[in-house]
């Protein structure tokens, strides 16, 4: 850094921390999904066939997320029902 | 049983040629018998980069087809006699290099050699699939930049679930991690990702940081591997990691930008 350099680009404003940032995110994102089982989406799809035989409920409501730990996997599933009774 | 290298990274550019070429003399330089192997099929490059262009006959798809046996396809290299390479073929389809033809020709390979150092091309395709298959052990390639970084990180994806070791349940490839073109000063400023932040990215075993070196290019337009030029930063960066790559404990250099002058101090040459 000379004298000059004080006019120019300040140090902490380098974009390196932006890239750094950036990638821990996509990083992660990418790791989780590709760690995903394959039967996921048919899983979701199949589970949401199952309720909607029962009860209406939109095509999203339901969610399967799946996360790994070092030790442990874990599937949560997420169902919104609707606020009255079903289809009687 | 040989060893087998694979030098990989899914992003092109980053140096993997430079590096296979680097590991496989320096671990022939050590009196290693060592072979190289292109597996770039239709983008022949590492016979270049050795300096073997014009002593290639047969490739590695010819021996597969049965058209020339390995010893009629090995180039031995003329700066050191435990050194072959295997160069790729420049015109077939990439699909000639099938799973079976590969295995067979790696097997052959291991009974006369120590390492077996395997060049990947880039991408995440055939070629790639079939350089890391059946690796012991891989070194990825990456530059200090985004989209090397997530590249490399896919690529760490496939190795630990599409390798040989992995679909026959083994011990899992070893996995090391290269830094190519890095610019001390550059990170200084902030403007290039550390060598700490790639590690922590990746969380990988680093086996060496190679700084940006006008070497590089100069060794590859004479066609001698950047190890050789001991007087590069680039070259004894590289003796470096074939040092750790064999167990050695050699400390990491060329992290730090040099000291300069006071006079372009002053002026921020």
């Amino acid at each position: 850094m000379g004298i000059l350099d004080i006019f120019r680009a300040n140090r902490d404003q380098g974009t390196a921390s932006v890239a750094k940032e950036r990638l821990q995110i996509l990083v992660a994102h990418d790791r989780a999904f590709r760690n995903r089982p394959s039967y996921l989406p048919k899983l979701q799809e199949e589970i949401l066939a199952v309720i909607r035989k029962y009860v209406e409920v939109d095509m999203n409501a339901v969610s399967v997320n799946y996360e790994q730990d070092n030790d442990q996997e874990l599937l949560e599933l997420n169902i919104v029902l609707p606020e009255a009774g079903g289809r009687g | 049983m040989a060893r087998i290298i694979v030098i990989t990274s899914g992003k092109g550019g980053v140096g993997k040629t430079t590096t296979a070429a680097a590991m496989a003399m320096g671990l022939a330089q050590r009196g290693h018998r060592t072979v190289v192997i292109d597996f770039d099929v239709g983008l022949r490059n590492l016979d270049l980069i050795m300096g073997c262009e014009r002593r290639v006959v047969y490739d590695f798809v010819n021996v597969i087809n049965g058209e020339a046996n390995l010893t009629q396809a090995l180039i031995r290299d003329k700066r050191c006699d435990s050194l072959y390479v295997l160069p790729a073929s420049q015109t077939r389809d990439k699909e000639a290099l099938t799973k079976e033809g590969v295995g067979e020709v790696l097997e052959e390979l291991g009974k006369g050699h120590d390492y077996i150092v395997c060049d990947s091309p880039a991408g995440i395709e055939h070629g790639a699939t079939m350089a890391m298959y059946f690796a012991d052990d891989a070194v990825v390639v990456t530059n200090p930049e985004v989209s090397s970084v997530r590249d490399s990180d896919r690529m760490l994806g496939i190795l630990s679930s599409k390798s040989r070791r992995a679909e026959e349940g083994e011990e899992p490839i070893k996995e090391h991690l290269l830094l190519t073109r890095y610019a001390p000063e550059r990170v200084d400023r902030g403007e290039m990702l550390s060598v700490g932040d790639v590690q922590e990215i990746l969380s990988l075993n680093l086996i060496g940081v190679v700084p940006e070196s006008k070497a590089v290019l100069n060794a590859s337009n004479a066609g001698i591997p950047v190890v050789l030029d001991s007087e590069s930063t680039a070259g004894q960066a590289y003796n470096d990691m074939v040092s750790r790559y064999l167990g050695e404990d050699v400390p990491m250099r060329f992290l730090e930008a040099e000291k300069k002058g006071i006079l372009s101090r002053f002026f921020g040459g």
